[in-house]
């Protein structure tokens, strides 16, 4: 049982929280129809990981999420600025911009990369769920035991900060954030000031890729971000259902796609183990065909 | 009296193409048509009143800044401008309106917004439908859920843009109808519109737009064959008083 | 000195970057720039799948061809799964391309993790795939490249005057009795053509650079269709041979990132340059 908690479920509870976030998230991306932003934030956050982690030299969750974050501010900004100097419309303002940051992280990774041996490429291109451990963890009572807790992955603390504030954020701003997803112009004229509301979301939805980003990786963030959120699109016409129901479904299929990976084939006696992240992604895919394929008719 | 919606020199431009010149008005209580041809800048002056475009000049509410006034300003955007496939009921997207009102903004809507929303469907015939899917209603249907959305803000001043563009004739009579009742009440109706024919029989003022303002006051004054023509380029216009 | 290879790796890659800011030009137009996002992740899983098949054959699992036709063929498998998403008009375009870029992604990652497994080492190399190497292409695999983009290059010139009609005014082409489906399918054929070959030089995550960069730069300083498309090719030539350059002198640096930063500095000076409206 021991090993159940130092290896396994540290990435069944990182998948998890991952899934669930940007489930939720994804919702309003999807609402807005602006899922390539999504495309684009968890790409552009790069540099501003990268810039944190050299600046600091520290791999710790705070520099980094603060890098991220100026990043993502700055990519929504350029996309703009784009959009409206090069009168570009916005997918492809969109594809200019976060393709620009990702090539410029990747230049600041291999410029510092000496500094940062374990924020190399394979972690941005497919995540690193598989080295969450905990090997402080003895037994179940090490969950009580505050000097076990203590070597939990720094990851983990990341996403369920993150997480608990996305949950909290959408709930107490429940009227608001879906009048601005459904008629900004309406949303405006009643005074509420859409464009920082949807700085807000934007800066909420970065973090969670950031957080996330460790997990699985930058474009499979793309895949939590999008593929719970539009299969409940497929499934449902209630706001509540989509919201919350794209969050569930985003959990579930992280921690099935921890389990498929690694400890159900162990389990089953099988000598093969695969990339974790990949699976979610696949899984993540598999559903909105499936919701494609089986959602009610719709007169 | 203090005009209800009063501008000077107002004018937007889009990129390097001006879109409204100097325009300076003041609107009256009763039902106001805004008249003119396509790019004459009828929603772009609905839009820049309330702020959603950049402009220039004074824009004044009940003689107050707009964020003075904002409940007693209700806004009807154009239908085509949401997603009607978003995942919402009628009911829902009234009590949008009731926004400004709400104490807390998370949980479901109080008793007495709820209630405003629905006397609010009820008043455009759609108290039937409340808890249907807005991507599920007709055309007409979803323009009467816009309607009930800004009469549930409870406002005096009303800017709609094109709410009778391409409705059916039961939705256009419940409109009109609830359009002239609030008339009676003594509000402030502004309507981007575009068929003529309805003019002299409904309205009590027209504005007349071609990138500036062309004739504006009671209808049997400023809505004539010559102003019409000024307005849409030289066009014999048949309709008008 | 530059040896044979390098200098037939440096032309490859000036022919990819012409073709992919030619056809960009008329992607862009279109609004079509973002499919070769979508179409670059969507080949991972057919370029993987035919490394393991090669391999399992007992052929070269590195040579380029196989790897190209099944990327190419996965990434219609993607642009199918992506009208199918889009068709019953609950999902918007952006929504879709999102989730297939992501899920393609996703089972080509899975695919990765099992190859690594795989004695042979049938994986070698593929992971250059999503950043793009330009430094390790062969002699072969260059030539093949540039063959292809050369090839979209002359579709595009045959059949500029339809093209042309159809990014201006489809309603109008099709007035006149152009074939607008099929001139659409070939653009969409072309654009898929361009991006997959660029894949192993450029990488499926930047690769869509390569087609919006150069063209919106040269939107931005030209008149005419004939003049973007003219310079567009050029600027995304230098941007080929910037990649190139970069991928000789710093073999640790993705060519990927080198090529879009070059882009970009060009965007930059174009919209310093940029005409009066």
């Amino acid at each position: 049982m021991s090993s159940f908690l130092q290896l396994d479920a540290p990435a069944l509870l990182a998948a998890t929280l991952a899934g669930g976030t940007c489930g939720l998230l994804g919702s309003f991306l999807v609402l807005r129809r602006e899922s390539l932003l999504g495309d684009a934030l968890s790409h552009a956050v790069l540099p501003g990981i990268v810039a944190g982690f050299a600046l600091t030299g520290l791999r710790a969750s705070l520099p980094m999420l603060l890098g991220a974050l100026a990043a993502a501010l700055l990519a929504t900004v350029a996309i703009g600025l784009v959009r409206r100097l090069a009168r570009l419309e916005a997918g492809a303002a969109t594809g200019l911009v976060f393709t620009g940051f990702f090539a410029l992280g990747l230049v600041g990774l291999e410029v510092t990369g000496a500094r940062m041996a374990d924020l190399d490429l394979d972690c941005v291109l497919f995540g690193q769920i598989e080295t969450l451990v905990w090997l402080e963890a003895t037994g179940w009572a090490s969950l009580l035991d505050p000097a076990a807790l203590a070597g939990l992955p720094r990851q983990l603390g990341l996403l369920a900060g993150v997480a608990a504030v996305a949950v909290l954020a959408v709930a107490a701003f429940w009227h608001p954030l879906r009048l601005v997803c459904f008629d900004r112009d309406y949303a405006s004229a009643l005074g509420l000031r859409v464009s920082w509301w949807e700085m807000g979301l934007n800066l909420l939805i970065a973090a969670a890729a950031v957080a996330a980003f460790e997990a699985v990786g930058t474009v499979l963030v793309v895949a939590l971000l999008a593929c719970p959120a539009v299969a409940m699109r497929l499934l449902t016409d209630t706001y509540r259902v989509q919201v919350w129901g794209a969050a569930g479904l985003g959990a579930v299929l992280g921690a099935l796609g921890v389990l498929l990976a690694g400890p159900l084939p162990a389990a089953l006696g099988l000598a093969f183990s695969v990339n974790a992240a990949g699976v979610i992604g696949s899984l993540a895919g598999l559903a909105v065909f499936l919701s494609l394929r089986f959602a009610p008719r719709r007169g | 009296m203090i005009p209800p919606l009063s501008l000077r020199g107002v004018s937007v431009r889009y990129g390097d193409r001006p879109a409204l010149s100097d325009v300076s008005w003041d609107a009256v209580p009763g039902l106001t048509a805004i008249l003119g041809p396509n790019g004459a800048g009828k929603s772009t002056l609905l839009r820049a009143a309330l702020g959603l475009v950049p402009a220039t000049g004074e824009v004044r509410f009940f003689g107050r800044p707009l964020a003075d006034v904002r409940n007693r300003v209700a806004f009807l955007p154009q239908r085509a401008s949401v997603d009607w496939d978003f995942p919402a009921t009628a009911l829902d997207v009234v009590g949008m309106a009731r926004l400004p009102r709400l104490r807390r903004w998370w949980g479901g809507l109080p008793g007495p917004d709820r209630d405003a929303a629905l006397s609010a469907l009820d008043s455009v015939g759609m108290a039937d439908f409340a808890g249907r899917q807005i991507g599920r209603l007709s055309g007409g249907q979803q323009q009467r859920v816009f309607l009930a959305r800004a009469l549930a803000q409870g406002a005096d001043l009303f800017l709609m843009d094109e709410p009778l563009a391409a409705v059916d004739a039961v939705t256009e009579r419940a409109i009109l109808a609830v359009l002239h009742r609030l008339v009676d009440e003594g509000k402030t109706v502004l309507m981007v519109h575009h068929d003529l024919s309805l003019v002299s029989e409904h309205f009590t003022d027209v504005l007349l737009l071609a990138g500036r303002v062309v004739a504006a006051g009671p209808v049997r004054e400023a809505f004539t064959e010559d102003s019409v023509a000024r307005a849409f380029g030289g066009l014999p216009r048949m309709m008008v008083a | 000195m530059i040896g044979h290879n390098t200098l037939i790796v440096l032309l490859g890659c000036v022919a990819l970057g012409l073709a992919a800011g030619v056809v960009g030009c008329f992607a862009l137009l279109r609004g079509r720039a973002l499919l070769a996002d979508a179409i670059g992740h969507a080949a991972l899983p057919g370029v993987v799948a035919a490394a393991l098949l090669t391999a399992a054959l007992g052929g070269e699992a590195r040579a380029l061809g196989p790897l190209l036709l099944g990327g190419a063929l996965s990434a219609l498998l993607g642009l199918w799964a992506l009208r199918i998403l889009t068709a019953s008009g609950r999902i918007r375009a952006d929504a879709g391309i999102a989730v297939v870029l992501s899920a393609f992604y996703a089972l080509g990652t899975v695919g990765l993790s099992v190859a690594q497994a795989i004695p042979g080492a049938a994986q070698a190399g593929l992971p250059h795939f999503i950043l793009g190497q330009a430094a390790t292409l062969t002699t072969n695999d260059a030539l093949v490249a540039a063959a292809l983009a050369l090839g979209a290059v002359g579709a595009v010139l045959a059949l500029f005057q339809p093209l042309r009609a159809l990014c201006f005014d489809e309603a109008h082409a099709a007035s006149l009795g152009l074939p607008v489906r099929r001139l659409d399918a070939l653009l969409l054929a072309l654009i898929l053509l361009v991006t997959v070959a660029g894949l192993p030089a450029v990488g499926l995550i930047l690769v869509v650079a390569l087609l919006i960069v150069p063209a919106a730069a040269a939107r931005l300083v030209t008149r005419r269709l004939p003049g973007m498309v003219a310079l567009a090719g050029g600027l995304g030539a230098l941007a080929g041979v910037a990649g190139a350059l970069a991928s000789q002198r710093l073999p640790e640096l993705p060519t990927g990132a080198a090529v879009v930063l070059a882009g970009l500095v060009f965007f930059a000076l174009a919209l310093l340059l940029r005409r009066p409206a």
